[in-house]
């Protein structure tokens, strides 16, 4: 018996009347753990009853402690009848079983009810007694530290990232069981709430127990989706990244050096070339060159037309083992969908095989959902991968076999890997996996980014396994080092343009890069970043079954051609070279289908710069089609040169040398730019593509991007007119603002200390019936940029501020409507400074300088100017006024922080008497201006909120805007309760709503996640007071309860 | 665009104090967005009308949500649900409880009852305030007399505490839940010209001064907490009152003191004169009144009683406020210098508060 768990009720407050006679409630709190329950005594006649009660004990499995969620109900006690619940809570204490989080849950948790909402509030002190445990065949992992942050946490360092670890589990779900019928909504609401609550209890130590399998003691970038399948049950998934963190001690400064160790598998390949890459066999089987055109997803639309979608799974339902029986219809697309029957059944056999060697699946997987990483981890990166398939949902069977769901992830991640392999990587970092589903129609999409990791990383990982402190003293890698092309230049995989690297012009680089991860510290970029977002909607028609699914997938890769020209016609409109941080969402509806792309754009210095955007007409002859033309054109170019100067996008004049080239960058861009400035590679470009066409089965919709110089769209099309005009109506950001969908704002580092975390949801409603898919592409692109521009008026009093991590997340609830959720973070910084980094310099010498200077603006000043007065950067193109200029301000940088700031961080709301602790809560991995001592544990929820009187609670709006500043309250008191002050890298995974305003009642459901930590101010170099602190202030607040 | 749906929620809550405002004015969300238009809001951030609209709406929706927790200030400071900064929270606070000026000299004195809640549309339309933001006032008005009516102590002190408010807002409160508790008249035309601050001000030296809680320490008998409280005047006070009536009831006292002031005055004021002659009158005003306020009924009509007996008269006469209160000073100053007049501690307790309540209604 491996643990006692302890929980002590200490009072209650702002309880609601219960007893309308008299205005007062006869209150007694239930604790349940697993099947023991304890009460309290009933506190008679007050609101603010005080139970004090005696220590309520559990003597349970380490396993229990891990899946199940401590129950806190709150009732009223009533003599004659059946007592009234008020509410619950459910404390996770799951952060109590591992020794370095937190010790002690104790505070105030708001008490919860799926009907009413929140309803007062509950004292709670809960403590655990682990025993040791020499059992060696253990089901638990208690110990494995859990983090959504998808970068090494940052009080850690990465003694070695063993790779990539998923699981899923899956259940019926209980709104759909028979019961359901005849028991009431609160009922059925909690039975959903406590299931899934279990259920990531039980994934969440499952995949501990495959990381400890790998000699891991930590899961970072831990992404934990729900997939509610309606009538075929519920499915919990997870994937992360496994790794053997060490704790640093606090007083030292951060160190990020790392020794990376992808397992085997990948390493192997690693040490090989990476254009060798593709002909080697893995299954036995040779994948590349039968699967083929495995593309980037650059080149997308060489696949969109591929084979039917059925065809190729179909005889895996064959080989597969009897209880699949959806995998007959396995219609894949997206890239690379062109397989043939025979390969595709290679890696299913692989997986049926490998279903019984657990560890050697681990090895499979090349996969890091890391977005960024330690200074030097990232050799090459070849572009984005990305795979979806459209499958038929059906019961499951056996509950505890969930082999289907799993059959169909490794699919999908079996392809990715091929095309990972395909552009010669053999790693696919800032990985992730999603879901859409509509009725029985489910389309699961994965994507990444390929990439090739360092090999003498990987190799001295496979050779000294135990040396763990092994320390890289080799310089980290030129700032460009990442650009260059991992993939064979002669056996190009897909079309494009090649030239010379900007920056050290020794390697090849491509004209573009798309890719799914942060800015990696050490790039070289000029001006600043934005959020480029491509939006389309298509619609469908209503179907049923097979044929449905069948219309989606035909749909799927027209959509991601379109969004792709989309994201590529905008980076040119704003003269940027290069997106990160792509996140394509396909999102399904009965009759229709949304696709959504948000990506980070950014000038790469080492990157060519784009060649403008040319209109051509077909027909040249008629004058008012020209005159219409060159005004278009004439719009464009302006826009252009405005984003230019908005985005502060001036390349340093690197080719000082190539005059010419010099005056084609800043030629006005009325003129076709010259895109390469080495003449060189153009007729061997055109080389490769006919190379890569005769690999090709298709290649009618083969890019124009990469045959010349500048975009041309013809403006006849019916679709370029569509592209011009979404690509016109996008506004630009109005002056103070800057946005982006990743972790920092590339050209902005000297944030402060203004944080306003927010989550928005729209729902639109559309009118009438006869919509054409251009109609609804207008309704969905102002649907967007009325949220980004109500943002910007929201936020007006933060100016100079930057919206990071803007997460936008579409859905079709119900066939008219369209539902949009952001979630984002506004941050201050300041202005003066921001020119800083704007042309940015070479890398610093110190990687792990690098990676800290981006998070923590006031270390950067000392360093920055220490590192730019050294005569260092041997790569020129940095206009010299940057040394000086950063080092004045590095001096303003160390001045008294700004008013907000002079307050402690863990100051206490303290306000007629009682005090709340502020908790600050970020999408990010870190809090501007602070450093975080301490990780306190995962915070995973999850909340159903209903209503029968949608009207009384101010409509559907009033509803969603109670439960969302319920949700963040709850939050908060949890971190409150662990002695955290804020959360990083929260998350809002699921906002799904359902009404029904004819009869008054909505639903609501919403799953978070985040970590709490524990932050101090940059300047405080001493952790410890803060951490008395804590003490301090749960201590008062019990005494306060007393 | 028509949204069916569109909400924003920070997790540190934002209000906008200048829709704040419009919501307590008691704007509608569509009269809300039109003057933050003229307002030019929009300029400032390319903003359109649907945004302001939307933004409108949110904050109004937080607005409501909140003003449950409004009721009850304390909850704000250690509710869960909203992040907010404390002194957001004390603006919030303060902004709820601020009222109009005009609206409170309408309901000053009259009981806080439904009776007068039905009233609200006229008086609403009479001076100008929305029948929201009248509700609203209304409401607070009637809260704070609730939970201040039965406590002990000073009555400032108590709003301060109970409803965070600055020191003076709960000085406001006091006088208003002092006026309504003791039904003073403030209605009669003749009464028409005083301010709510001058009423507040009187009702600050009543406070201070006539009740049981402005003596201190309460006598044993008294303990019974309904007695110590500055919410009522004091009783005892009141009957002492009574003995005052010999300054006028006894011929030799009345001419007494008339020389002293008399001699005192002289040559120091044009009014003199009218002083002179009016002195009987004006005494027996001042002290009927003193004796009379053992009636509730005469407790009432205090000021109009002041207004009639004194202040009109003196105003007739063309005073200025420096004769009055040269003549107030020596008025109260030579009742000490009366041999046979024993009550100087009672005399002294009444004139001191008269006499101010005089100063500040006496208007040139």
């Amino acid at each position: 018996m491996p643990g006692k768990l302890k929980a002590k009720i200490v009072a209650g407050r702002h309880l609601p009347v219960m007893d309308r006679a008299s205005d007062l409630t006869d209150a007694f709190v239930e604790v349940k753990f697993g099947n023991t329950t304890f009460k309290t005594d009933v506190c008679h006649k007050s609101l603010n009853p005080q139970w004090n009660s005696e220590w309520f004990k559990f003597e349970v499995d380490d396993e229990d402690l891990q899946d199940e969620p401590l129950q806190v109900t709150v009732l009223d006690h009533d003599t004659y009848s059946a007592n009234d619940a008020i509410g619950k809570v459910y404390i996770d204490i799951d952060p109590l079983l591992c020794s370095e989080a937190a010790s002690v849950i104790s505070g105030w948790f708001p008490i919860y009810d799926t009907i009413h909402g929140i309803r007062g509030e509950i004292n709670v002190l809960v403590k655990v007694e682990l025993f040791n445990d020499l059992n060696r065949f253990r089901q638990s992992s208690c110990g494995v530290k859990f983090f959504c942050t998808t970068s090494i946490p940052r009080c850690y360092r990465a003694v070695m990232v063993h790779g990539f670890v998923e699981e899923l589990v899956v259940n019926e779900d209980p709104e759909y069981q028979w019961i359901d019928r005849i028991r009431t909504p609160r009922a059925s609401n909690e039975a959903r709430q406590r299931l899934i609550s279990l259920m990531s209890g039980e994934l969440q130590r499952k995949i501990g127990l495959k990381v400890l399998e790998m000699g891991g003691n930590a899961v970072v970038g831990y992404l934990q989706c729900f997939d509610l399948e309606g009538e075929s049950g519920l499915v919990v998934r997870a994937i992360g990244t496994a790794c053997t963190l060490d704790k640093l001690s606090s007083g030292s400064a951060p160190n990020t050096n790392t020794h990376m160790h992808p397992n085997t598998a990948p390493a192997s390949n690693a040490c090989n070339s990476p254009s060798k890459d593709g002909k080697e066999p893995v299954f036995g089987e040779d994948l590349t060159s039968s699967s083929g055109p495995p593309t980037p997803f650059r080149a997308l639309p060489t696949t969109s037309s591929s084979p039917p979608p059925f065809s190729p799974s179909k005889p895996c339902s064959r080989q597969s083992s009897s209880s699949d029986t959806d995998l007959s219809l396995t219609p894949k697309t997206g890239m690379g969908s062109g397989g043939s029957v025979g390969k595709e059944a290679g890696p299913l056999k692989t997986l049926l095989r490998q279903q019984t060697q657990t560890a050697l699946e681990q090895r499979e997987f090349p996969f890091f959902t890391l977005t960024s990483f330690p200074p030097g981890f990232l050799v090459h990166v070849g572009g984005v991968v990305s795979a979806r398939s459209v499958k038929l949902l059906d019961r499951i069977h056996n509950p505890d076999e969930p082999e289907t769901r799993d059959a169909w992830w490794e699919e999908i991640r079996q392809e990715i890997k091929s095309h990972a392999k395909a552009l010669g990587c053999h790693a696919v970092v800032g990985y992730s996996e999603s879901t859409s589903i509509c009725e029985e129609v489910c389309i699961l999409s994965a994507s990444g980014t390929a990439a090739i990791l360092n090999p003498r990383y990987m190799r001295e990982g496979c050779l000294d396994i135990g040396i763990t402190d092994h320390r890289f003293e080799e310089p980290s890698p030129p700032s460009c080092g990442f650009c260059h092309i991992p993939y064979d230049e002669l056996n190009m995989p897909f079309p494009a343009q090649l030239t010379y690297c900007y920056l050290c012009r020794r390697q090849k680089v491509p004209d573009v890069l798309f890719t799914t991860i942060d800015l990696p510290p050490e790039a070289a970029v000029t001006g600043k970043g934005c959020l480029i977002q491509a939006r389309l909607c298509r619609l469908k028609k209503k179907a049923q079954g097979e044929v449905n699914a069948t219309a989606i997938s035909n749909l799927l890769p027209f959509m991601e051609y379109e969004l792709h020209t989309q994201l590529m016609n905008k980076l040119k409109l704003r003269s940027m070279n290069s997106l990160f941080g792509l996140h394509i969402q396909i999102s399904v509806g009965e009759n229709m289908l949304l696709g959504l792309a948000s990506a980070t754009g950014v000038y790469l210095t080492a990157l060519p710069a784009p060649g403008g955007i040319q209109i051509a007409g077909k027909t040249p002859g008629e004058l008012s089609n020209e005159h219409h033309i060159l005004t278009i054109q004439k719009r464009i170019n302006d826009t252009i040169a405005k984003n230019k100067e908005l985005y502060q996008i001036n390349p340093p004049k690197l080719f000082a040398l190539d005059p010419e080239v010099f005056c084609g960058i800043n030629m006005e861009l009325t003129e076709e730019v010259v895109g390469s400035p080495i003449p060189e590679p153009r007729q061997r470009s055109r080389l490769f593509r006919s190379h890569s066409e005769s690999s090709d089965e298709v290649s009618e919709l083969d890019l124009s991007h990469g045959k010349k110089d500048a975009f041309v769209l013809e403006i006849d099309d019916t679709d370029a007119v569509e592209d011009i005009h979404s690509l016109l109506t996008d506004a630009p950001t109005p002056t103070g603002f800057y946005s982006c969908n990743t972790e920092i704002m590339p050209g902005i580092n000297n944030w402060t200390s203004g944080v306003q975390m927010f989550t928005s949801v729209r729902v639109f409603r559309l009118s009438n019936a006869n919509l054409t898919n251009q109609g609804l592409n207008k309704i969905f692109t102002d649907l967007c940029e009325n949220l980004l521009k109500s943002f910007y008026f929201k936020l007006r009093s933060m100016i100079p501020c930057c919206l990071c991590q803007l997460n936008f997340t579409v859905a079709v609830p119900e066939e008219e409507l369209i539902q949009v959720t952001v979630t984002a973070v506004a941050m201050t910084f300041d202005k003066d400074q921001t020119q800083e980094k704007t042309a940015d310099k070479p890398p610093t010498k110190g990687g792990s300088e690098t990676e800290e200077q981006l998070q923590f603006p006031l270390e950067l000043c000392a360093d920055s100017s220490s590192a730019n007065c050294q005569p260092t950067s041997k790569i020129s193109g940095v206009p010299e006024s940057t040394n000086v200029s950063s080092r004045v301000s590095s001096l303003e940088r160390c001045s008294p922080l700004p008013e907000g700031r002079s307050r402690s961080l863990r100051s206490s709301r303290s306000f007629g008497g009682s005090s709340v602790t502020v908790v600050k809560m970020t999408p990010l991995s870190f809090l501007p201006g602070t450093r975080i001592i301490k990780y306190l544990g995962i915070i995973n929820m999850f909340f159903i909120r209903e209503t029968t009187s949608l009207r009384e609670e101010g409509g559907v709006s009033g509803f969603l805007h109670t439960f969302i500043a319920e949700v963040f309250s709850m939050v908060r008191a949890h971190v409150a309760a662990l002695g955290g002050n804020a959360v990083v890298s929260y998350s809002m995974k699921e906002c799904m709503l359902m009404e029904n305003p004819n009869k008054n009642q909505a639903q609501c459901l919403i799953n978070v996640s985040g970590d709490a930590v524990i932050c101090v101010r940059e300047t405080d170099q001493e952790p410890t007071p803060s951490t008395t602190n804590i003490g301090h202030t749960s201590a008062s607040a019990t005494d306060e309860a007393t | 665009m028509t949204m069916e749906l569109d909400v924003f929620v920070g997790n540190t809550t934002i209000m906008d104090e200048e829709v704040y405002q419009l919501w307590l004015d008691g704007y509608t969300v569509n009269d809300a967005v039109k003057v933050r238009m003229d307002g030019g809001v929009m300029e400032e951030c390319e903003a359109s009308a649907d945004v302001l609209l939307s933004d409108t709406m949110d904050q109004y929706r937080t607005f409501q949500m909140c003003e449950r927790l409004l009721h009850s200030p304390s909850k704000l400071g250690n509710q869960l649900l909203f992040q907010i900064p404390p002194h957001r929270q004390a603006m919030l606070i303060e902004r709820y409880y601020t009222f109009d000026d005009a609206f409170v000299r309408e309901v000053l004195g009259k009981k806080l009852s439904k009776g007068t809640k039905k009233d609200l549309d006229d008086i609403g339309a009479k001076t100008g305030v929305t029948l929201k933001s009248c509700r609203r006032q209304f409401d607070n008005f009637k809260r704070v007399f609730k939970v201040v009516e039965e406590l002990k102590g000073p009555l400032v002190e108590n709003i301060r505490h109970h409803f965070l408010l600055s020191d003076k807002l709960a000085r406001d409160y006091a006088a208003i839940v002092f006026f309504a508790n003791n039904r003073f008249e403030t209605g009669k035309r003749k009464l028409q010209y005083l301010t709510f601050q001058d009423f507040a001000f009187c009702a600050g030296q009543l406070i201070s001064n006539w009740t049981v809680g402005a003596v201190g320490e309460p006598a044993d008998h008294q303990r019974s907490f309904r007695f110590y409280m500055d919410v009522d005047l004091d009783k005892e006070f009141l009957q002492e009152l009574k003995e005052l009536k010999v300054l006028i009831t006894d011929k030799d006292l009345l001419d007494q003191h008339k020389s002293l002031v008399c001699t005192a005055l002289r040559g120091k004021t044009k009014a003199f004169n009218e002083m002179e002659t009016n002195f009987k009158n004006l005494s027996r005003g001042l002290v009927n009144i003193a004796a009379k306020l053992t009636n509730t009924k005469d407790v009432r009509d205090f000021f109009i009683d002041l207004v009639e007996k004194f202040i009109e008269p003196c105003r007739s006469d063309r005073w200025t406020a420096a004769d009055i209160r040269l003549y107030l000073t020596h008025y109260n100053n030579s009742a000490h210098i009366l041999d046979t007049f024993k009550h100087q501690v009672v005399w002294d307790r009444y004139m001191g508060v008269v006499k101010s309540c005089i100063f500040k209604m006496y208007h040139d």
